[in-house]
């Protein structure tokens, strides 16, 4: 029988820690869907989508009124429309951006990723146009979600793609500048992505998944935090055995709603995504998880350790309590999206290096950074040539997501709203890279071993 | 299919007598309770057995929401399985 100790600890996640399943995200194949005729492919498309996840939604929210736990987002993922959309007579693919977005709009998901290309060793015909549609698809819809895969341990990285997509990133950030540049929030580029992940924006149906899957993202930053503060100033074996057992208590919570949505569906259950995902609400952050470790504020010397240190406890913990695992599975670090990040960046103890020196240990790279308008191409390009060398290397998925936004400098602040956030903007390096980056080619897969 | 009802809420008369004559009018057969009362703090914990009930779980949820929320409570109804999966492997 349930103890009323474990009953009320449930309730307390949920209802004072903000514990909580993420996303129920539905991976749709549209390989079927290709045609030569781009209007006949968009309504195919359509039909897929809205036919398949027409009961989504309602079966998310069926769900978390029976168990009493929140289920944030309903979304879906497709296959990078870059190799559907390849056969199609026609130099943009902005209608297929369009078709995306009304069918997400018909079955109530509030994203759809899956306008993607995976050019980490090369452009096809299909890769480059839907790269160049990026920009006005993500202007001109409202829940299209983009990501670019240009770099990877196997194939190196694509440095025409690097430079390509700093110019891709300012064109996005123009045509939505009265929007704080809300077009790049939308767009991820990837290194090592993971073809099963189920957060937004760089979610995507990959070429070896199955017809349709139910991915499941777990969070629950706040429920580590409060765990945490029942060990203060104990030892660090203390700090990762708490976080292992609460990361194994959120993840069963993942992996049964992942287990009654594939029921309900009739579609497989894929993974589970392991990931603390902060939100801007107060006592959702992972910063503040840091914070309780030990330190001043998330950003000052010791954060990369307690970041490590949290990453892989999440891991450990939640792999048990999975039968599959999969996706971006870590601690998340988007900058716009925590509150313990942004007060860290307002004052000054958290920076762009310090971010990037996080991102080797933590579970994606720059997330939600918001920088001046006046960042230069080659500089966007820079900075993500620098994350995808660190995916690269250390075999691990890396990814940009930065927002540069026209007319603000250093003190200003954006509003993105919603998940999405508010932020400072971040200081950047003003030395250039310019001629760096016109050198294009590729980079060579890194050697394996002799690592040091 | 077994359910976990919580009740929270400032101390009075007739809470028990509220929930469970609520839950026998609609078949729902009570398992276990589970009552303290801190600091004029009113804690509840049930286990109860909706397969031969009248009404589904959406309904018994809104009716003891509604009820509660007469009395000044706060009641949840939950499927038993949130609570299972979490603390037992």
């Amino acid at each position: 029988m349930l103890s009323i100790q474990d009953i009320l600890e449930t309730n307390r996640m949920i209802a004072e820690n903000k514990l909580d399943v993420r996303t129920i995200t539905m991976g749709i194949s549209l390989r079927d869907c290709a045609h030569p005729d781009i209007e006949i492919f968009c309504r195919n498309i359509y039909d897929k989508i809205t036919r398949t996840a027409e009961r989504l939604v309602r079966v998310g929210e069926d769900i978390e009124a029976e168990y009493g736990v929140p289920i944030i987002n309903k979304r879906i993922a497709v296959t990078p429309i870059a190799i559907v959309a390849e056969s199609c007579r026609s130099d943009s693919y902005f209608p297929v951006a369009q078709a995306l977005d009304a069918a997400a709009k018909t079955v109530g998901v509030n994203f759809i990723g899956g306008f993607s290309a995976l050019v980490e060793k090369g452009y096809t015909k299909g890769d480059k146009i839907l790269i160049q549609s990026i920009p006005e698809a993500l202007a001109r819809t409202d829940r299209v979600c983009a990501s670019v895969n240009l770099a990877s341990t196997k194939a190196g990285i694509n440095m025409e793609c690097v430079r390509e997509m700093g110019y891709i990133i300012k064109h996005a950030a123009e045509l939505t500048r009265d929007r704080d540049a809300i077009a790049c929030a939308k767009l991820v580029v990837f290194a090592n992505v993971p073809e099963d992940n189920p957060f937004m924006a760089g979610a995507f149906h990959g070429v070896g998944e199955a017809e349709t899957t139910i991915n499941v993202g777990v969070s629950g930053p706040g429920v580590v935090k409060r765990a945490l503060e029942e060990v203060r100033g104990e030892n660090f074996g203390a700090v990762a055995e708490t976080i292992k057992r609460t990361a194994f208590k959120i993840t069963r919570v993942g992996q049964l709603v992942a287990q009654e949505a594939s029921r309900r569906l009739g579609v497989p259950f894929g993974i589970i995504d392991l990931s603390l995902a902060p939100t801007p609400a107060v006592g959702d952050s992972v910063a503040h998880i840091l914070e309780e470790m030990g330190l001043e504020s998330c950003g000052a010397p010791g954060t990369t350790a307690a970041l490590a240190l949290l990453n892989d406890a999440v891991k450990k913990g939640g792999l048990m309590a999975s039968s599959f695992v999969g996706g971006l599975s870590g601690a998340f670090i988007p900058v716009s999206e925590d509150a313990g990040m942004i007060r860290a960046v307002e004052i000054g103890s958290l920076t762009l290096e310090k971010l990037e020196a996080m991102t080797c240990v933590c579970s994606v790279g720059l997330d939600m950074i918001a920088v001046p308008g006046d960042t230069s191409a080659s500089t966007i390009s820079a900075i993500i040539a620098d994350e995808a060398a660190i995916g690269m290397i250390n075999n691990k998925t890396t990814a940009v997501r930065i927002i540069p936004v026209p007319g603000k400098q250093v003190g200003d602040r954006v509003e993105f709203g919603g998940l999405l956030g508010h932020s400072p903007i971040l200081a950047v390096n003003t030395f250039k890279a310019d001629d760096f980056i016109a050198r294009g080619g590729r980079i060579p897969a890194p050697i394996r071993s002799l690592t040091n | 299919m077994r359910v976990v009802i919580t009740i929270i809420g400032q101390d009075q008369v007739g809470i028990v007598a509220m929930v469970s004559t609520t839950l026998a009018e609609h078949n729902v057969n009570i398992l276990d309770i589970n009552q303290n009362i801190i600091n004029s703090f009113f804690n509840m914990v049930m286990i109860a057995d909706m397969s031969a009930a009248r009404l589904s779980l959406k309904d018994l949820q809104q009716l003891l929401r509604e009820k509660g929320e007469a009395m000044g409570l706060e009641i949840k109804v939950q499927h038993e399985d949130i609570f299972k999966i979490m603390h037992r492997i």
